[in-house]
């Protein structure tokens, strides 16, 4: 075998490597995105489009006219309005148990909420924030707004 | 630099304006009937104090320093603040369960009228993730029902595959006869246990 076709071989496994970690790491998706809504993961920006996924320490934020829905691994439902930033600081959900965490901030913005699993296996592990308060959820749905500029 | 005393004061009430115009205005938590009707309950903690609002439409404001005031909200109010947030909810996840027969990876004619209902749903989702898990009766070995019930989850796959799902956004497992829906004693023959569920989100 040639060194360059072991080279692209080499190179399509470690592409398919990352993939799959990437697939796994995900904690979440966008089901729907309107206007200007985008994912920042670290440096990176991306557009938020149903099928994005979405990884721990993502920000979600939104635009003028922006607004994006999530699905979390729990079924937990996040949709954010205009001029938002979401973080999503800590996840993880053990689809057998239905224990985790969860443990977000609405740093602006608009936020609307429906507890997945987590709030009912694992209610003391779920925590929401605004500048000001932090929220304990008990199988709950809610509206959320962060007044702070 | 150097301050005069006016122009120190002048600064100061320009710091305050800002304080008070550009950044106070306060966080809000509003509590929603849950879509089941069942009881829930938000627990809002500040730097300075905790108040629990249990009750649909209740609402607290907190102020920048921690102040809690509660009052109430309306459907309506909470739509005019609230629309686009609520407008952007993604559909609720949903639990289909279809129905095989004796020993087969073939369904029951009425779960396959359910099929129908299940690809009218999925048409309605954008991005939806499904997983499949497939499940048998307690006859048999378990090596024997642990195929049998991947090939059923592999057969819920091929039917959402033909409607259009990427595979990529499906999971399948088979949980041969580990988690029956009715408990029975080994070797037992059970209509409800002989099924694949489905879960959307």
């Amino acid at each position: 075998m040639s060194s360059i076709k072991m080279k692209a071989i080499a190179g399509l496994i470690m592409t398919l490597a990352v993939a799959t970690a990437y697939a796994r790491d995900d904690v979440g998706m966008v089901k729907n995105a309107k206007g200007d809504a985008t994912i920042q993961r670290g440096e990176q920006k991306i557009a938020a489009k149903p099928g994005t996924g979405l990884l721990v320490s993502d920000r979600v934020i939104t635009g003028v006219n922006g607004s994006v829905g999530i699905a979390l691994h729990d079924g937990t439902l996040l949709s954010a309005g205009p001029n938002s930033t979401l973080i999503l600081n800590k996840f993880a959900f053990n689809s057998t148990t239905n224990k985790g965490e969860l443990d977000a901030t609405l740093k602006r913005g608009t936020l609307a909420v429906v507890s997945g699993k987590l709030s009912k296996s694992s209610p003391d592990a779920v925590h929401y924030r605004t500048p000001t308060s932090i929220l304990g959820v008990r199988g709950t749905e809610f509206l959320l707004e962060a007044g702070g500029n | 630099m150097k301050f005069t005393g006016n122009k120190f004061i002048g600064y100061l009430v320009l710091a305050l304006i800002i304080a008070l115009t550009g950044c106070a205005s306060p966080d809000r938590i509003v509590l929603l009937p849950n879509a089941d009707g069942s009881p829930s309950a938000v627990i809002v903690k500040t730097a300075t104090g905790e108040r629990v609002i249990d009750k649909p439409y209740e609402a607290v404001s907190v102020s920048q320093s921690g102040g809690i005031s509660q009052d109430k909200e309306t459907p309506d109010s909470v739509r005019a603040r609230f629309g686009s947030a609520l407008d952007a909810q993604p559909q609720r996840a949903v639990t289909y369960v279809l129905y095989y027969l004796n020993g087969k990876v073939e369904m029951t004619p009425e779960s396959r009228a359910v099929v129908k209902k299940l690809k009218d749903d999925l048409k309605t989702r954008s991005a939806p993730e499904i997983i499949v898990i497939g499940h048998t009766d307690s006859v048999g070995s378990d090596e024997y029902n642990d195929e049998l019930s991947l090939d059923r989850a592999k057969d819920v796959r091929n039917i959402l595959i033909a409607a259009g799902i990427p595979d990529s956004l499906i999971t399948i497992s088979g949980r041969g006869k580990r988690d029956p829906a009715i408990k029975t004693a080994d070797g037992v023959p059970e209509p409800k246990n002989r099924r694949v569920e489905i879960s959307i989100r």
